[in-house]
C-alpha cells in the first residue's frame, strides 16, 4: 500500500476515534446545564445526583476528545502538508478561531465545572457549566464551517496556485454549512441522549432505581424522542443540498450508475465498482426520484457523468444505509420508551433493554454519516481545488505504516478502557445526597487532595 | 542592520505570538509534565493523588497553549509547518502517544476500577516522560537545523533528557509551592536533583548551539552585540543561584517563600527561550526559511490578528480568575 493510502487510513482512524467523544460532549454539556438548572430551581438532590454522575462521564469523554484532537492538529502537518500550502489562507483562520474562541473557554472553565462545586459560588458553577457547553458547541461550529467549506468552497480566488480569501462572510456561510452544522449538532444530541438513556436504563435494570437514575433516563428518552424526527427532516434537507452541490456524492449514496428518470429507491444492493453495476438490488420503483426531486419522473444524474471525479460507490452506499437504518431504529426505540413513560410514568422492562442495547447507537450513526459525506467527496480533499493525493507529504510509506500501527493500538486500547470504565461507573451504587457512600471524606487532607470531579 | 521586507510587521507579530504560546506551553504544561515525571517517586497513593490534584484544574488549559502554538505555526507559516512536522515525524508521534497516555490517565485513574489504578499511574508517568523527552528531541533536531547522522541524533536524545530534567525542576518547584508536609519535603529533594541536571543541560546546549551553526556563533559573539546579550546568561546564572539558595532553606514554617523556586525556574525558562529565539531570528526553519518567506497572505493574517487581539485578553483574564479560585494551599476547602 502506498504512503497516501496509509496516510488516509491513519487520518480516517484518528478522526473516527476523535469524533466519538465530541459527539457525546457537545450535547452532554447542554444536558448537564439542564440538570443543574433543574437542581437550582427545585433544590431536589436527585437532579444533582444525576449531574454528578454525568459530569464524570463528561470529564472522561472530554479528555479523550482533547488528546485525540491534539493528535489531529499535528497530523495536518505530519501527513498532509499540501493541504495547508494550498488552502492555508482559509483553513488557517478558521482553525485559529476555533482555538481562541472555543478551546480555551472549554478547557479553562472545565476546571470550575468539575472541581468548583462547593468551592466557588453556586451561580459561578452554573455559569461555568454554560460556558463549557457553549465552548464545545462553538468549537464544533468552526470545525464544521471548515469541513463545509472543503465540501462546497466559496468566497475565495486562486492566485499563484494558492487559495486566497476574498469574502469571509461567503466562506463562513458557504452553501452546505447551515445544513451540516444542524445535522451534526442534532447527531450529537442523539448520541448523548441515547447514551444517557441507555446507561441509565442499564443501571435501572441492574436494580438501581434511585431518583437520580430515573430522572436521567427520562431526560435522555424525551430528548431523543424529540430530536429524532427533527434529525430525519434535517438529514433530508442536507441530502437535497448535497444533490445540488455534490451530485456525484448523492449518486453514490443512491446507487445510481447511469443517469435516469423515474429512478427507483435502492433499499439494498451490493454496488460493484469494478463492473459499475449493482448486485442483489432490491428497489422500490420511482421512489428515488420522488424523494430527491419531489417528482415521479425527476432525473437523477448517475456516476457516468463524473468520470474520474467521483468516489467509490460501495462504501458510500453502505455507510449511508447504516446511518439511515440506525436512524429508523432510534425513532422506534425512543418513541416506544417515551410512550411507555407517558402512559405509565416509567419505562417497561423490554423498552429498558432496548434502550440499553442502543446506548452507543449514536456512535454508529454518526460514524456512518461521516463516512458517507467524507468518502463521498473523494477524490477531492477540497472540492475542485485540491485532490487528496496531492496534499500528502513526503514521509516514506514504512514510517507511516509504523505510526498507523501505533495509533491503532492506542485507540483500540483506549476505546476498550473507555467503554469498560463507563460500565464500571454504571455498576457502582448511585450517590444519594451529600454524604454519599463511595466518596470517602478525608477531612485531614489539604485542599488539593479533596478535588474529586463533581464534588 | 538587516533591512526588513515591506509589510514585515505581520509575520513578526505572528512569530512573537507563536513564540509566546510555545513559551507559555513550556512553562505551564512543563510543570504538569514534571509532576507526572515524578509521580511514582511518591510511595503513597494519597501523595500521588495530591500531586495530580494540584495540577488537575490547570492541565487542560495548559495543554491548549501547545495547540495554539502549533496552530499559529500552521496558520501563519504553513510552509514551515509542513517542513518542520514532516521532518519531526517520529518524535511528534512519540509525543502524541505520550500526551494521549498522560491526558486520559488523569480521568481513568479515578474512574476505572480501583485495581487498575497503579497501571494508570504508570501510564501517567510514562506518558509525561515520553512527551517531555520527545519535545526535547524535537528541540535538539531543530537546534541542529534538521541535520542528520548519529551525532545529531545523540544530541537530540541528550536534549530529550535535559528537557525532562527541566520539566522535573519546574514540576518539583510547583509542588514546593502548592503542597505541604512530607510531600513538600520530598519535592524539595526532587527539585535539588533536577536543578543540577537542568544546569548541566543549559550549559551544554548553550555551548553546542553556536558550534552547530556558524551564523549563530557570529550572532552571539560579535562586537558590540555581545555587550547587549551578556545579561541573558548572567541573569540565567543568577536565577539558578536563587533556586539553589531557596531550596536550601525550604520548606520554611511560614510558607511565605514557597513560590520562589517556581518563579525563578519560570524565569530560567523565559531566558533560555529568549536566547534560543535570538539565535534563530529571523528563521522559522533554521538557516532555510525565514518567517517572511513562510508567512501566509496578509489578509488572512490580519483576520486572525483581529480575533486574537480581541480574545487573548479575555483568555488571560479568565485564566487569571481560575488560577485565583484554585490558588494557594487553601486548607479550608469544605466538602459541601
Amino acid at each position: 500500500m502506498d504512503g497516501v493510502m496509509l496516510s488516509r487510513i491513519q487520518f480516517a482512524a484518528n478522526i473516527s476515534f476523535h469524533i466519538l467523544f465530541p459527539a457525546i460532549t457537545i450535547a452532554l454539556g447542554w444536558i448537564l446545564l439542564f440538570l443543574k438548572l433543574r437542581f437550582n430551581a427545585t433544590k431536589d438532590e436527585a437532579w444533582m445526583d444525576a449531574y454528578k454522575f454525568w459530569v464524570k462521564v463528561f470529564a472522561l469523554s472530554f479528555a479523550m476528545g482533547v488528546v485525540s484532537g491534539v493528535t489531529m492538529s499535528f497530523q495536518f502537518g505530519t501527513n498532509w502538508p499540501g493541504y495547508m500550502e494550498r488552502v492555508g489562507n482559509i483553513a488557517g483562520p478558521l482553525l485559529a478561531y476555533e482555538v481562541i474562541t472555543a478551546f480555551f473557554l472549554e478547557a479553562t472553565f472545565l476546571a470550575v465545572m468539575l472541581f468548583g462545586y462547593g468551592r466557588v459560588p453556586d451561580r459561578l458553577h452554573t455559569l461555568a457549566t454554560l460556558l463549557v457547553a457553549l465552548g464545545t458547541t462553538m468549537s464544533a461550529f468552526w470545525i464544521l464551517v471548515l469541513n463545509s467549506w472543503m465540501q462546497t468552497p466559496a468566497g475565495f480566488e486562486i492566485r499563484g496556485g494558492v487559495a486566497h480569501a476574498t469574502d469571509w462572510a461567503a466562506i463562513i456561510l458557504n452553501p452546505s454549512m447551515p445544513f451540516r452544522v444542524t445535522h451534526m449538532l442534532l447527531a450529537s444530541g442523539l448520541t448523548a441522549s441515547f447514551l444517557v438513556a441507555g446507561l441509565s436504563a442499564y443501571r435501572w435494570l441492574r436494580g438501581d432505581d434511585s431518583p437520580g437514575v430515573m430522572r436521567a433516563m427520562r431526560v435522555g428518552v424525551f430528548v431523543a424522542a424529540t430530536l429524532i424526527p427533527l434529525q430525519i427532516l434535517a438529514g433530508d434537507m442536507h441530502g437535497l443540498n448535497t444533490l445540488h452541490h455534490q451530485p456525484q456524492k448523492v449518486a453514490a449514496m443512491e446507487g445510481i450508475w447511469e443517469t435516469e428518470r423515474g429512478a427507483g429507491l435502492r433499499l439494498f444492493a451490493w454496488p460493484d465498482d469494478a463492473n459499475r453495476t449493482n448486485r442483489y438490488a432490491v428497489e422500490v420503483p420511482y421512489l428515488g426520484s420522488l424523494i430527491l426531486t419531489h417528482s415521479w419522473e425527476g432525473e437523477i444524474r448517475g456516476l457516468n457523468e463524473f468520470a474520474g471525479e467521483h468516489p467509490p460507490m460501495l462504501p458510500v452506499f453502505l455507510a449511508f444505509r447504516v446511518m439511515v437504518g440506525m436512524g429508523v431504529l432510534m425513532l422506534l426505540v425512543s418513541w416506544w420508551a417515551a410512550f411507555s413513560f407517558w402512559r405509565r410514568g416509567r419505562v417497561s422492562r423490554p423498552a429498558a433493554w432496548a434502550l440499553a442495547g442502543m446506548t452507543f447507537s449514536g456512535w454508529v450513526a454518526t460514524l456512518a454519516g461521516w463516512y458517507t459525506t467524507e468518502i463521498g467527496r473523494q477524490p477531492w480533499l477540497v472540492t475542485g481545488i485540491l485532490r487528496t493525493g496531492e496534499a500528502a507529504g513526503p514521509v516514506p510509506a514504512g514510517t507511516v505504516a509504523t505510526s498507523l500501527a501505533a495509533y491503532l493500538a492506542v485507540y483500540a486500547f483506549l476505546l476498550l478502557a473507555y467503554v469498560g470504565t463507563l460500565m464500571h461507573l454504571a455498576r457502582r451504587p448511585a450517590l444519594t445526597g451529600p454524604d454519599a457512600p463511595g466518596e470517602p471524606k478525608r477531612p485531614g487532607l489539604p485542599a488539593a487532595a479533596t478535588l474529586v470531579p463533581g464534588e | 542592520m538587516e533591512t526588513l521586507p515591506e509589510g514585515a510587521w505581520l509575520p513578526m507579530v505572528f512569530a512573537g505570538l507563536m513564540g509566546l504560546a510555545m513559551l507559555l506551553y513550556a512553562v505551564l504544561d512543563g510543570f504538569d509534565l514534571g509532576v507526572g515525571i515524578m509521580l511514582r517517586a511518591a510511595p503513597e497513593e494519597a501523595e500521588r493523588d495530591r500531586m495530580i490534584h494540584s495540577i488537575g484544574p490547570f492541565w487542560d488549559a495548559n495543554e491548549t497553549w501547545l495547540v495554539l502554538g502549533v496552530g499559529l505555526l500552521l496558520v501563519a507559516f504553513p510552509r514551515a509547518h509542513g517542513m518542520i512536522l514532516t521532518a519531526l515525524y517520529i518524535p511528534v508521534l512519540l509525543m502524541l502517544v505520550g500526551l494521549i497516555a498522560r491526558g486520559v490517565a488523569f480521568e481513568f485513574r479515578t474512574k476505572a476500577p480501583e485495581a487498575q489504578k497503579p497501571r494508570w499511574d504508570l501510564a501517567f508517568q510514562g506518558g509525561s516522560l515520553l512527551a517531555g523527552f520527545s519535545q526535547g528531541w524535537m528541540l535538539g533536531v531543530y537546534i541542529l537545523g534538521f541535520a542528520e547522522g548519529w551525532g545529531a541524533l545523540l544530541f537530540a536524545l541528550f536534549c530529550g533528557v535535559f528537557i525532562c530534567a527541566g520539566y522535573a525542576l519546574i514540576g518539583a518547584s510547583w509542588l514546593v509551592w502548592r503542597t505541604e508536609g512530607a510531600l513538600q519535603e520530598r519535592a524539595v529533594r526532587w527539585a535539588r536533583i533536577a536543578l543540577i541536571l537542568t544546569g548541566i543541560g543549559v550549559v551544554a546546549v548553550s555551548l553546542a548551539t553556536p558550534f552547530a551553526s556558524p551564523r549563530i556563533m557570529e550572532r552571539w559573539f560579535s562586537f558590540p552585540e555581545i555587550l547587549g546579550l551578556a545579561p541573558i546568561p548572567v541573569a540565567t546564572g543568577a536565577l539558578f543561584l536563587v533556586v539553589f539558595l531557596s531550596l536550601r532553606h525550604l520548606p520554611r514554617r511560614d510558607a511565605a517563600l514557597d513560590w520562589v523556586p517556581f518563579a525563578a525556574t519560570a524565569g530560567i525558562f523565559i531566558l533560555c527561550f529568549q536566547g534560543l529565539a535570538y539565535s534563530f531570528w529571523p528563521y522559522v526553519v533554521p538557516d532555510r526559511l525565514t518567517i517572511f518567506e513562510a508567512a501566509s497572505a496578509p489578509e488572512s493574517l490580519l483576520i486572525i490578528l483581529v480575533g486574537t487581539l480581541v480574545v487573548l485578553p479575555v483568555i488571560i483574564a479568565y485564566t487569571v480568575l481560575v488560577w485565583r479560585w484554585f490558588g494557594g494551599k487553601a486548607q479550608a476547602l469544605k466538602y459541601y
